[in-house]
């Protein structure tokens, strides 16, 4: 006796979602997580990656049964049958679509908060309120201290990791290298070298054309436009070095346009500043910044 | 389906040249502009795969050692510039718009004739233009996306020469999509519904409309980006008070657009495709209709998804997400619909078929990437790498070039009076799909993992990979000679076709092969029903079914 096709297509179905759920937890295509950034987008990355297998397979699947159960015999020379739609169907599917996005777009809308990337930077106006200065205590004191006062382009932020404190680095790119510059030692380094835990503030600037700063073991990536400083803030979690590479095309050096990001150990970084420190400048640094 | 062909008129007097020499003519007939646009448009795409070419050659290695760094750089822009204005655009608009829209009408000829001769006409030279520029000043090195303040500080002249060029061809498609508007719109036959015309007429019209729409603001943002860079205005240059980011978002209002001018016409031309390979009519006709509607507007209102990492501020991130993973919608439905098509047909499994189910798979991959890449979160990761080459490689290649080659298997017979070679299609097929997505798929993975767009150098750790890929694209560079080969002998020495080998019911088949000056002798057939295939549910076919199935059916 034939088994129902009901049946069949529940248990094929249950197999393909089975199949998905297995590609989507076991198949790791990601680079090693090194921020907090990352665990977040690895999660999402493992539901956008489930349910592209499932909508994959089903719709390859579907369309080689179609070919092969439907080809034209030899000497066949009739037509198919004359179905022209079916509106139940066609609502049916434009509904799964509809409801696919709708979840991926909430579920990724939930990643992107925890990111951090709700959180209003682009504006120094509102930074003056109550709200803004809460959010990023730091920062705040030192734009409103500046002469001029920049407007704030802000990538995704990274709250988090504050009770170490804010490192912040003032970063310059241009063709081609980054420069590192470290208000607290007054020196600039041509490596990013951070510390795990402790939440990194860059402060970036462009000098020629637009770069990109990119780190894909922080799943982060930043345009560094000319004329518009921006912020980006994230917390490294995992200690080692990675490479910052230059995602925008900057010219015929720009394959070559990478760095460094060292994280460090909070000890090691802390020794590593202190020998970066200019001795002398330590002493008159203070004196200068007034 | 009505149709009434009665016998020969009288030929109309005419001054264009005869013979093959109308294919060199200032030709207002609209078959021959469009084996115009087809072979010039074809050309272009040896040249733009050459460049190719170049490119996987030095990415065969992770150092920079084929060609210096700055012709590296114009390599790219040339390939990109030249696949996507010279090569798919005028393929899938021009040249297909034109040899078949006036025929799906009803038409003797395209509303606007010499109009469209003109657009075509404006093509060779932006092409040679472009790529002379190389040989005399030094191409364009910003890439195709032209970005100031790299545009405005790498060497003016290439630059200049690209804008030019790309006004150009830009002035070609908005002439083009005026000219498929007036035809669709006015031209019908009399008695012809909107809702009866063939799915590729709904295609044309959703394309032109944002061609006429978009590409307008494409054209003011390049003669902006020329002042800044002969006159030194300010508009996009952030040293003179500029901003750099106004451009980016004037330049996506008409890119992202263009993308789907690259893609709904292979949609329409797929919808013709299936029925009539299946045997089956299109399903949910209705649908497809509104999800081209869909596509055309959404397509205008998701720009900024280009732009995630560039300072976009949260609530417009937000914005371009939804809107942009919403087109999935729509296009789904196309594609339940197309499969819905070959469910329960009679499939012939030949070259424009395979070609066309290729397509299914490819663009179901890509528009899966497409989703992922916009959501904000996931893009700020994987923005300008190699993940977003390996994406929108899928649409463009896997999605539209493979249709336009299952279009020229599918519709060679008309253009020519001959068929293709079915071995050598298949072939050719093969050599393509298993060459395209070695070349395609390790790139996500390099992307994801750290190889960033437009290098020419690379972190050796992903040699292994840019290999692979560079052996895929040397398939499919392969794969060109069969299909070559193909076309010449069967337009020589192929077995002739007759007017209608697939037993077609679109207007272009009822008449012969390749069709008269005016399309069809006497009055043009009125096709109502462009789908008509198929017996009814619960029919038996008698010329198909065995005895045995006869039997079954009647216990
Ligand atoms: C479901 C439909 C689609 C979605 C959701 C989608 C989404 C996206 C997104 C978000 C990007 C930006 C990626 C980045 O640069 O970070 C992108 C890039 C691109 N897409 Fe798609 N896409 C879809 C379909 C298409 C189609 C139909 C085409 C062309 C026919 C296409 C061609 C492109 C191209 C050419 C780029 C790269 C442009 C560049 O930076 O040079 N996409 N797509
Ligand atoms: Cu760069
Ligand atoms: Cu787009």
């Amino acid at each position: 006796m034939p088994i129902p096709s009901a049946i069949v297509t529940l248990v094929l179905g249950m197999i393909l979602v089975l199949s998905g759920l297995w590609v989507g937890q076991n198949v790791n295509l990601l680079p090693a997580a090194a921020s907090t950034n990352a665990p977040l987008y690895d999660e999402l990355f493992a539901v956008l990656f489930t349910i592209g297998t499932i909508l994959f397979l089903g719709i390859v699947g579907l369309l080689i049964f179609s070919l092969v159960r439907f080809r034209r015999r030899d000497g066949d020379l009739g037509d198919g049958v004359a179905v022209e739609g079916n509106l139940q169907l066609e609502i049916f599917w434009t509904a799964i679509p509809a409801i696919v996005v709708l979840f991926v777009g909430i579920y990724s809308y939930d990643i992107y908060d925890r990111m951090g990337g709700m959180i209003p930077l682009a504006d120094p106006h509102a930074m003056h309120g109550s709200m803004g200065s809460a959010v990023m205590p730091a920062s705040v004191e030192e734009l409103v201290t500046q002469d001029v006062e920049p407007r704030l382009w802000g990538g995704i932020g990274s709250p988090g990791g504050t009770e170490a404190g804010l490192l912040p680095v003032e970063v310059t790119a241009l063709q081609f290298a980054f420069l590192f510059h470290y208000p607290e030692g007054d020196f600039t380094s041509g490596e990013l070298h951070v510390k795990a835990g402790q939440t990194v503030e860059l402060r970036m600037e462009a000098r020629d054309v637009i770069h990109a700063f990119w780190v894909p073991q922080f799943r982060l990536k930043q345009d560094v436009i000319p004329g518009q400083p921006t912020v980006l803030t994230f917390t490294p979690t995992l200690p080692g070095q990675y490479p910052i590479i230059c995602a925008e095309l900057c010219g015929p050096y720009h394959g070559g346009m990478r760095s460094t990001v060292v994280v460090h150990e909070p000890e090691a970084f802390d020794s590593w500043l202190a020998s970066n420190r200019p001795a002398t400048l330590a002493l008159t640094a203070p004196l200068a910044t007034g | 389906m009505t149709l009434s062909l009665p016998p020969q008129t009288s030929h109309p007097s005419n001054l264009q040249p005869e013979g093959w020499l109308r294919y060199l003519s200032f030709s207002l007939d609209h078959k021959v502009i469009g084996l115009q646009y087809l072979v010039t448009a074809f050309f272009f795409y040896l040249v733009g795969g050459a460049l190719a070419g170049m490119i996987r050659v030095e990415l065969l290695s992770p150092i920079s050692d084929f060609m210096p760094r700055e012709t590296y750089n114009e390599v790219l822009t040339l390939h990109g510039t030249v696949m996507i204005f010279l090569w798919i655009v005028p393929v899938v608009n021009g040249g297909f718009g034109n040899y078949l829209i006036p025929f799906y009408v009803g038409a003797r000829d395209m509303a606007f004739p010499r109009l469209n001769a003109v657009a075509f006409w404006l093509i060779p030279p932006a092409g040679f233009l472009l790529i002379a520029s190389y040989f005399i000043a030094g191409a364009a090195q910003s890439g195709w996306t032209a970005y100031p303040p790299l545009s405005l500080t790498t060497p003016a002249a290439g630059q200049v020469v690209w804008i030019l060029s790309v006004l150009l061809l830009g002035g070609s498609s908005i002439f083009g999509g005026i000219n498929f508007i007036a035809t669709v719109l006015k031209m019908r036959r009399p008695g012809l519904g909107m809702m009866q015309l063939p799915m590729y007429c709904w295609a044309m019209l959703g394309t032109s409309i944002l061609v006429v729409l978009a590409t307008p603001v494409l054209a003011g943002t390049l003669v902006l980006l020329s002042f800044d860079i002969i006159a030194h205005t300010g508009f996009f240059n952030p040293a003179l008070g500029g901003n750099a980011v106004v451009y980016q978002h004037l330049f996506w209002f008409y890119s992202h657009p263009a993308v789907y001018i690259m893609v709904l016409p292979a949609f329409g031309l797929v919808s013709e495709i299936l029925p009539v390979h299946a045997r089956k009519p299109l399903f949910g006709y209705t649908t497809m209709v509104y999800s081209i509607l869909g596509i055309v507007f959404l397509g205008l209102i998701v720009w900024a998804h280009h732009m995630f990492t560039s300072a976009t501020p949260p609530w417009m991130r937000l914005f371009f997400t939804i809107a942009t993973a919403f087109i999935a919608v729509p296009t789904g439905i196309k594609f339940f619909n197309w499969l819905a098509t070959l469910w329960g047909g009679k499939i012939a499994l030949n070259s424009a078929m395979l070609f066309s189910c290729a397509f299914i798979v490819h663009f179901v991959f890509g528009g899966i990437t497409g989703v992922a890449l916009a959501q904000v979160p996931f893009d700020i990761h994987v923005h300008d790498t190699y993940f977003v080459v390996g994406h929108f490689h899928y649409i463009v290649y896997g999605g539209t070039v493979f249709v336009v080659f299952g279009s020229i298997y599918h519709w060679f017979p008309k253009f020519t009076g001959r068929m293709l070679n079915e071995p050598l299609g298949r072939l050719h097929f093969l050599l393509t799909f298993i060459g395209f997505n070695l070349c395609f798929a390790p790139q996500h993975w390099l992307g994801l993992n750290g190889m960033p767009r437009r290098v020419a150098e690379y972190d050796p750790q992903f040699t292994l990979l840019n290999q692979l890929s560079s052996v895929g694209a040397l398939l499919m560079a392969i794969s060109t000679l069969p299909f070559l080969v193909n076309v010449v002998w069967s337009a020589l020495a192929g077995q002739v076709a007759g007017d209608n080998p697939w037993n077609a019911l679109t207007p272009e088949w009822l008449t012969s092969s390749p069709p008269p000056v005016e399309n069809w002798k006497g009055p043009a057939p009125l096709v109502t029903h462009p789908y008509g295939y198929g017996v009814p549910e619960g029919q038996i076919d008698l010329k198909a079914v065995s005895g045995l199935e006869i039997w079954s059916e009647g216990r």
